[in-house]
């Protein structure tokens, strides 16, 4: 052994890991079910009609539980997007990546995906996007069977109609 | 009638992005003895404890007030920590008010703190999920697309951005204990930094930081007999909301809007822009000065930029904010709310030296936190109540 080592170590490290059994609950074992079979699940608000996917079993806005087993499409718009130049420890998504918030038609939540497909320079808010599914053999119980977004080639959604409102 | 609630000792550590001089019970005692010694009291003389900092993953510390109590002279006494995620700083003072206020205690010691080079804070709230897409990438790749949203609703011109890190970067050259310190920085040097999550440049970005923050607040009685200037609290308010709901407006979501309501309500203020002297508000990536300054009422909707431009946010302008230098400047996530409450308090009692705004009355701490959902904040003045 001929390498120096530092005259002083302040920091080591150490990788650890944990096996566990994930219990997902009712709302997320609807998801995750309609995932094994290419289906994008979600639950309704009764209170005020909005569909959430992934659904997580209670309404943010009322405190109820959401219901019923709805399916939404697996073409949505592009909201907003940010084009990453880092790189994400342990994920196998490499810089540079867009990152964007996609509205899933039928949807009212929007969710985090990434989109592929083009240069992230064609990229922009309003755009159309449908998902790119993973191999039906691979479909497993989970979201990372869409393997990302892609733009569909629909006409962009005008951004004025994007508006939100806090009240909602 | 609540009692009044002043602030009599302020005590910063300089901010760094390694104190590889101390361990967390040494960082948080460093801030502690400063509060102490600015408020001329001993330890014998606090009723309690109240700490807060962000989530523990960040050191990889489990609870870490259960050993700090120690340190921080509490043994035998009451100690409370608060999580409010990157709002907590705030929080934690607004608590610490809260027991002078209810009568409860008459001399409270507040601290916060982060010790980011312990772990590895950028990543830690970054992990793969379980059967998620795992595409979080850190803070600034949550907040980028929010930011993107603004400049469209806005209209805002692409160098907005490039204005307030330049302004809040000037600003920590005046003070000695901001962490980023970049003597002869230009907006040139801001705009050619590497683009991290676009719109957001490396220079538009906060640093990791290590530092502690901690103040003194007393009631009426106690404040008065310190012989210390005492910046009075006027109000205090907090506000959170789910970090995903359908139709949630994330750019100017209304838990901010409904605190500063509240706070303005309280104080007596019906004009932030005129009624406020300065302002230190939470801007963990330059954007956020002009989104917040609308979020706050300071601007309308959609022109919170048009005051970034016109140079009203510096020094020298009508409306200065982050004299500081800011979180852009300093951020010890733990800390950095209780920073924006302190050196709002610091200028009103006349306390900030070379960013000092002459004649400060009356100032606004501002902090939020998580995804934009919990906000904290309080006003603050030379004159009691």
């Amino acid at each position: 052994m001929t390498e120096k080592l530092p005259d002083k170590i302040e920091t080591i490290i150490t990788p650890i890991s944990l096996e566990y059994e994930y219990t997902p609950g009712t709302a997320s074992t609807i998801f995750l079910r309609g995932m094994k079979q290419g289906r994008i699940l979600g639950q309704r608000c009764p209170v005020s009609g909005a569909v959430y996917v992934p659904p997580r079993g209670s309404s943010p806005t009322h405190g109820v539980p959401t219901e019923g087993e709805i399916e939404v499409s697996d073409h949505g718009t592009l909201r907003s997007f940010t084009v990453v130049h880092l790189p994400i420890p342990g994920s196998e998504v490499s810089p540079p990546f867009v990152a964007a918030i996609i509205l899933l038609d039928g949807a009212d939540q929007t969710c985090l995906h990434v989109v592929s497909g083009c240069e992230p320079s064609e990229v922009r808010m309003g755009m159309r996007l449908r998902a790119v599914w993973k191999n039906r053999a691979d479909w497993d119980y989970s979201f990372e069977n869409i393997r990302y977004f892609e733009p569909s080639g629909e006409p962009d959604v005008p951004i004025e109609s994007f508006r939100r409102e806090s009240s909602a | 009638m609540a009692e009044l609630c002043g602030v009599i000792g302020i005590g910063q550590t300089r901010y760094a992005a390694k104190r590889g001089d101390l361990s967390i019970a040494g960082l948080v005692r460093e801030a502690a003895l400063r509060a102490l010694e600015d408020a001329g009291l001993e330890w014998k003389d606090i009723d309690a404890i109240v700490i807060g900092k962000a989530p523990d993953m960040f050191e990889g510390v489990m609870m870490p007030e259960l050993y700090l109590a120690d340190a921080l002279g509490a043994v035998g006494k009451p100690i409370l920590r608060v999580h409010t995620a990157g709002s907590v700083g705030g929080a934690t003072a607004i608590v610490a008010a809260s027991l002078v206020q209810a009568k409860i205690h008459e001399r409270v010691l507040t601290v916060s703190f982060e010790k980011q080079s312990e772990s590895n804070a950028m990543w830690a709230l970054s992990l793969k999920q379980p059967f998620q897409v795992h595409v979080n990438a850190g803070a600034g790749g949550y907040f980028a697309p929010h930011i993107r949203e603004y400049i469209h609703r806005s209209k805002a011109p692409d160098n907005i951005g490039i204005l307030v890190a330049y302004k809040d970067r000037l600003n920590a050259l005046k003070n000695p204990y901001a962490h980023l310190q970049i003597p002869g920085v230009t907006p040139e040097q801001i705009e050619q930094s590497p683009m991290l999550w676009e719109p957001i440049r490396f220079l538009e970005s906060c640093p990791s930081s290590d530092g502690a923050c901690a103040m003194v607040l007393a009631d009426e009685r106690n404040a008065e007999r310190s012989g210390r200037s005492v910046a009075w609290v006027r109000g205090t308010a907090m506000r959170s909301e789910p970090t995903m709901f359908a139709g949630r407006d994330e750019v100017n979501p209304r838990a901010g809007r409904d605190c500063a309501r509240d706070l303005y309500a309280q104080a007596g203020i019906t004009d932030p822009r005129r009624d406020f002297d300065m302002a230190e508000i939470y801007v963990p990536f330059s954007w956020f000065e002009p989104m917040w300054l609308e979020n706050l009422g300071f601007a309308e909707e959609g022109t919170g930029w048009k005051m970034v431009e016109s140079g009203a946010t510096m020094l020298d302008g009508d409306m200065p904010v982050n004299c500081s230098g800011g979180v852009l400047s300093s951020n010890a996530i733990g800390a950095s709310g209780m920073v924006r409450f302190a050196e709002a308090a610091i200028q009103v009692r006349g306390d900030a030296g070379e960013h000092q705004i002459d004649g400060a009355r009356l100032a606004l701490g501002h902090a939020y936190g998580g995804g934009s959902q919990f906000f904290s904040m309080w006003a603050v003045s030379s004159e009691k109540p």
